[in-house]
């Protein structure tokens, strides 16, 4: 029996046939992902409609009451914080994923294969990413539903939507790294409530002018606000301006930030996932 | 096949392994035979390569588990204490996915899938979710994803735990099965008669060691196989019931004076009983009742780790 053959690619690793099966695992990981949408559809919808379910809220029923800065209109406002918001629910599904697979010995069982170790990481984002441009999708098609147009030109426009899926790759890793060290599935619920008070005190829902002093300092430079102002900027909706240096450098800030969070939990989760094994 | 050198681990002050010695032969089927915590399923990990050792060497299918993992976990399947399939994704998508991450092309993932699914009797469920299958199918299915790359070794973690019997025997089949193919197994269980029907060779892990290996026959007769067990009418004939029993078989008796019982190894089974009974008739002790039984897995373990302290101690 010692003469059987292993039939392997990574049994010749030369370095070029590495990459190309980092590169085909993680499109197969990639894959199970969307396997898993297709098997879950209601789930899927549930968490594609959440966001627009919130634009009707604070569009409609708490909008009569809100004024923006500069004037202006609350939706037009309102759309470009949500599209963030969207981003930032992502984390959510990122976690709940990783920790699952952790839980189920799912990752064990990727661990023992001959595959790429990087791919299970690199699926993931692939994935979520895919997933992420589907709900921003829905997103942009609910505020042109509801009035919200971009209004500064197609490039700046899609300069706003690289920003904001630049955010949700960031987010994915500081997801996977939570997972990695909390590894309880239910701990999702821990991340599902602090996504909110990271939405409020940043510009998605308010000015941060109109806040308290010292709130508004906190808003300002909050991660999530120079996205959010940065893609009022890019879409020309109301309430970019304000005076103050986040407001002013917004895009260079919602570029800086989300680097600066690749830059420190990719390789924190990278070394997370090898120190598995202890 | 498998070849562990003196294998440490241990996680924060409790030590899971302390120095486990493990050879495995080619076309052998070994059972780890331990209780909860011996350190069964580190070992495993361990030799799987999905744990390091703090000390030691393993080899598995001729590499380094530590230095060429790779390599390793290009011929070794694993099946887990706990079952490892994605439950959203149906049996035939788990194999499929699982066949792919080895490498296979689409084609073939989906021929080897197709066929495992026959082999284990899961084709009729092959399209549901793994999430709705029962505990035994579930466990096929990840007997299955751990046989996808046709693999020469194969590591079995507690393959029975939580069966009811007829999946057991089923899962006991397909080891036999495998191992007539000639897949070399290591597989581990807390069940004497699950090691007894599968395995060529034991090797009995308390504490992080192996305490005694060998063929299942040789374990028995170095346990001195069965025991009398002798029920008293009265406590005040214990110590005398133990000491004349004792004599005539030939071995020292253990007294348990809340059951006014006494117990005595044996080696002829039949020849001990003629032998202790008129001795102890002769010494004048009324006996209520009379037992001859194999060894129970509460007294190999507790002799092995006994005399393995002992042994430390000395
Ligand atoms: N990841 C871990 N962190 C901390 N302690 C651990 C870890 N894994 C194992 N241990 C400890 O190491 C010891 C050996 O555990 P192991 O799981 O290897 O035993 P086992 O023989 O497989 O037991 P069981 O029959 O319960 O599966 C136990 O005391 C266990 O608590
Ligand atoms: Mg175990």
């Amino acid at each position: 029996m010692s003469e059987r053959t292993v039939q392997l690619g990574s049994a010749a690793p030369g370095d070029v046939s590495r990459w190309r099966w980092a590169m085909a695992d993680g499109v197969v990981l990639t894959g199970r992902a969307l396997a898993h949408w297709v098997r879950q559809p209601a789930q899927v919808l549930v968490g594609l409609l959440f966001p627009v379910l919130l634009v009707v809220m604070f569009g409609y029923l708490l909008g009569g009451a809100m004024t923006v800065p500069g004037g202006g209109d609350y939706r037009e406002f309102l759309l470009p914080g949500m599209f963030a918001m969207t981003m930032v629910f992502g984390v959510e599904a990122t976690y709940a994923a990783v920790a699952t697979d952790l839980a189920r010995g799912v990752t064990d069982r990727f661990r023992s294969l001959p595959m790429a170790s990087s791919a299970v990481l690199t699926g993931r984002a692939a994935a979520d990413l895919l997933h992420a441009a589907v709900a921003l999708a829905v997103m942009l098609a609910c505020g042109w539903a509801v009035g919200w147009h971009p209004r500064a030109g197609l490039p700046a426009a899609a300069g706003a939507v690289g920003l904001l899926l630049l955010l949700r790759f960031a987010l994915i890793w500081v997801g996977i790294h939570l997972a990695l060290v909390l590894r309880r599935p239910e701990s999702v619920v821990v991340l599902q409530i602090l996504v909110w008070p990271l939405g409020f005190t940043s510009s998605a829902f308010v000015a941060s002018e109109s806040m308290p002093g010292w709130l508004g300092a906190v808003a300002g430079w909050n991660p999530l606000s120079a996205t959010v102002t940065a893609c009022r900027e890019l879409f020309g909706n109301p309430g970019s301006g304000g005076g103050s240096f986040a407001a002013e450098h917004a895009v260079i800030l919602a570029v800086a930030w989300p680097l600066l969070l690749v830059a420190v939990f990719l390789p924190l989760s990278v070394r997370r996932y090898r120190h598995l094994a202890g | 096949m498998i070849e562990a050198d003196g294998l440490r681990r241990r996680f924060g002050a409790t030590v899971a392994l302390a120095g486990l010695d493990l050879r495995v032969p080619p076309g052998s089927v070994c059972g780890l035979l331990g209780a909860n915590g011996a350190g069964k399923t580190t070992a495993v990990r361990i030799l799987t390569t999905l744990l390091r050792a703090d000390a030691g060497r393993a080899r598995v299918a001729g590499f380094d588990v530590g230095r060429q993992p790779d390599r390793v976990r290009a011929r070794i399947g694993l099946v887990g204490q706990h079952a490892a399939v994605d439950e959203v994704l149906s049996g035939r998508q788990n194999l499929v996915l699982f066949g792919r991450l080895h490498h296979l092309d689409a084609a073939r993932a989906r021929r080897v899938a197709a066929g495992l699914l026959d082999r284990f009797g899961l084709a009729e469920a092959a399209d549901r979710p793994a999430g709705t299958y029962s505990g035994g199918m579930r466990r096929r299915l990840d007997l299955a994803a751990g046989l996808v790359h046709d693999p020469p070794v194969l590591f079995l973690d507690e393959p029975t735990t939580g069966l009811d019997p007829r999946a057991r025997a089923e899962v006991w089949d397909y080891v036999r099965e495998l191992s007539a193919a000639g897949t070399t197994v290591l597989l581990t269980t807390q069940y004497l008669e699950e090691a007894d029907q599968l395995a060529d060779r034991l090797a009995v892990v308390a504490a992080g060691r192996v305490v005694a290996a060998g063929t299942p026959d040789e374990l028995k007769a170095a346990l001195r196989g069965d025991r009398v067990d002798v029920a008293l009418a009265r406590a005040a004939d214990l110590d005398a019931a133990a000491r004349v029993a004792g004599a005539a078989a030939g071995a020292a008796a253990a007294v348990d004076a809340a059951t006014l019982r006494v117990s005595v190894p044996v080696q002829d089974r039949v020849g001990a009983l003629a032998a202790i009974l008129p001795a102890l008739a002769d010494a004048g002790i009324a006996a209520t009742d009379v037992v001859l039984r194999r060894p129970t897995l509460d007294e190999v373990f507790l002799r092995l780790t006994g005399a393995e302290r002992g042994e430390v101690a000395a």
